[in-house]
């Protein structure tokens, strides 16, 4: 068996920052409003982390059109390869809403955006009471949906690549990186390299059935 | 088709087990519905709740209020201390809200009951301060435990129409810092009315001037007239006597502020400084108009104290966090239940 192609350099290591930053910010935000004495000092560190993470979800969707998804294993039906296109769209919408509500949120009750110390950001959202209980109700909705979807992110691939063992997570994986980034290198600039002519338009391997 | 063995099936899902027990463990970790129990959030809304009933769409606690705007003129020399934009010459907006403190909207005013004075300067500007004043020269107490207790303890006996003298002294046994400044605070009785009250920080923030340097500094604002009378056996006398007043002219106070040295004590709120502090004339607040709560003005503001500009840190007063923290539970769910009319009407008080 050779080598399953992998996502570009610059993808795994996007995907992994924003794996770690998410999964902190869920923490830092279910902990801060839930605590009284780091309440002040995690919430500065939440608002300056979700600006991060608002700017690389920019990076990521942007990068995202830059390369040819490498194939997915066979293991991958039709029904769900839509799952997994609309699982990945549903991630996206969510990381870049979710930042988007906080900051719109914090605008709204008029008190200054201010991030990493004394940056100060422009409010995105007018000083309205209304506004501001329904963004926040947003950002604990959408929260949960994250801890939901990024559940059934990890799940699936653990399956695939522990069950089914089809090396799913080795498309995103780091190790023995050597042999697939020649071919995820080709496919990102759009050869017709073997890997790339082999990946349909969402990564699924076209086979005959 | 990959060929299924039990031993990877077993292997997926104890794996897939093992993350989804981290995952949620920490996430209720998080959210603390595990792990050791300790204050939050949710515990003082449950408080004034007990204490108070549930008051939909007011604050938990200095429910009763009115709005009033104004402006700051500032002197120039709060730039020694500190480079807030406040400080520098000329003058700056503010929007305020005066209240009395407790959690039930529609009581009666009381000379005892401690007046606040949330005020806004620049609001809604990123250069804008944040503050909520009491008319008291210390703090009851010293952390958000000794807060939370006294909050039960307060709590009236419906047979008496006092607090329960066994859950008093129990509280007072247990909080000797609360006792003492009990004490201070019945050494400055109330003034007659809102207008004629200093209305004081009493938590020490660290003011950075230009050069860097953190000074430790309380402020207060210092009335610079008397007030008329309210009068006696009216619901709202002491409201109602601000915005009497209010209507023949602006109220002013002066902002003292003042140089912590040394040895004050800086993150207790029950311990004054020595009287011979050095103190700062800022320059003076003046308040023009008055007006009911109503969408938009300053019954929308959460008058957070660690909402602060350049120039103001905070200090590690355990109050502050813990403050912020709670009022933003207290806006949060009361921006979402239905309003209704506030007790203090502004226009419906007789001339």
């Amino acid at each position: 068996m050779t080598a399953p192609a992998r996502y570009p350099l610059r993808t795994r290591i996007l995907h992994w920052l924003t794996a770690v930053l998410v999964f902190s910010m869920l923490l830092i935000g279910f902990a801060m409003v839930n605590s009284i004495g780091s309440y002040a000092s995690l919430r500065a560190v939440h608002m300056s982390l979700g600006i991060i993470v608002l700017l690389i979800v920019v990076v990521r969707a942007a990068n995202r059109f830059t390369h040819r998804v490498p194939t997915l294993p066979g293991t991958v039906g039709w029904l769900e390869h839509k799952v997994v296109i609309g699982s990945e769209l549903l991630l996206y919408a969510l990381l870049l809403a979710q930042p988007l509500v906080g900051w719109a949120m914090v605008s709204a009750t008029g008190k200054p955006v201010v991030v990493f110390g004394s940056v100060s950001l422009p409010r995105i959202a007018p000083f309205d009471a209304d506004l501001y209980f329904t963004l926040r109700q947003t950002h604990s909705l959408l929260a949960y949906t994250l801890v939901v979807v990024i559940a059934a992110h990890v799940s699936a691939v653990l399956l695939h690549t522990l069950t089914l063992r089809d090396r799913m997570l080795s498309r995103m994986a780091f190790a023995n990186s050597a042999t697939s980034e020649r071919a995820s290198v080709h496919s990102a600039i759009g050869e017709h390299s073997n890997a790339a002519s082999n990946t349909g338009r969402h990564g699924r391997t076209r086979r005959h059935r | 088709m990959t060929q299924l063995s039990r031993r990877s099936v077993l292997l997926g899902i104890g794996a897939v087990g093992a993350f989804l027990a981290i995952d949620l463990g920490a996430l209720a970790y998080a959210n603390k519905w595990i792990g050791p129990g300790s204050l939050t959030r949710e515990t003082f809304m449950d408080g004034f709740r007990t204490v108070f009933g549930l008051h939909p769409g007011f604050r938990r606690n200095h429910a009763k209020g009115v709005v009033v705007n104004g402006y700051f003129d500032s002197n120039g020399n709060g730039r020694e201390l500190s480079k807030a934009a406040l400080f520098t010459p000329g003058r700056t907006p503010v929007i305020g809200r005066f209240s009395l403190s407790g959690g039930n909207p529609m009581m009666a005013d009381a000379p005892a009951t401690a007046r606040g004075l949330g005020l806004a300067f620049a609001f809604p500007d990123a250069t804008q301060w944040r503050m909520a004043l009491l008319n008291l020269p210390v703090f009851v107490d010293h952390s958000p435990q000794g807060f939370y207790d006294r909050l039960l303890a307060s709590k009236t006996d419906p047979a008496t129409g006092k607090p329960d003298p066994v859950a008093m002294s129990a509280f007072n046994k247990a909080h000797p810092e609360s006792v003492a400044a009990m004490a201070l605070i019945k050494q400055h009785p109330p003034t007659a009315g809102f207008a004629d009250s200093t209305y004081s920080s009493l938590i020490t923030f660290f003011f950075v001037n230009d050069e860097g340097v953190r000074t430790p500094v309380r402020w207060a604002f210092v009335p610079m007239q008397a007030a008329i009378p309210p009068l006696p056996g009216t619901t709202n006398s002491l409201f109602d006597a601000l915005v009497r007043q209010m209507r023949s002219g602006p109220l002013r106070w002066r902002l003292l502020l003042t140089v912590g040295q040394p040895g004050d004590p800086i993150a207790d709120a029950t311990l004054v400084w020595p009287g011979d502090r050095r103190t700062v004339d800022a320059g003076v607040l003046t308040l023009t108009t008055i007006e009911t709560e109503a969408p938009g003005n300053a019954r929308d503001v959460n008058f957070d104290p660690l909402v602060l500009p350049d120039g103001i840190e905070p200090s590690d007063d355990p109050l502050l966090s813990a403050r912020s923290a709670v009022y933003a539970a207290s806006y949060r769910a009361r921006t979402g239940e239905p309003k209704s009319p506030s007790a203090v009407q502004v226009d419906e008080v007789a001339p």
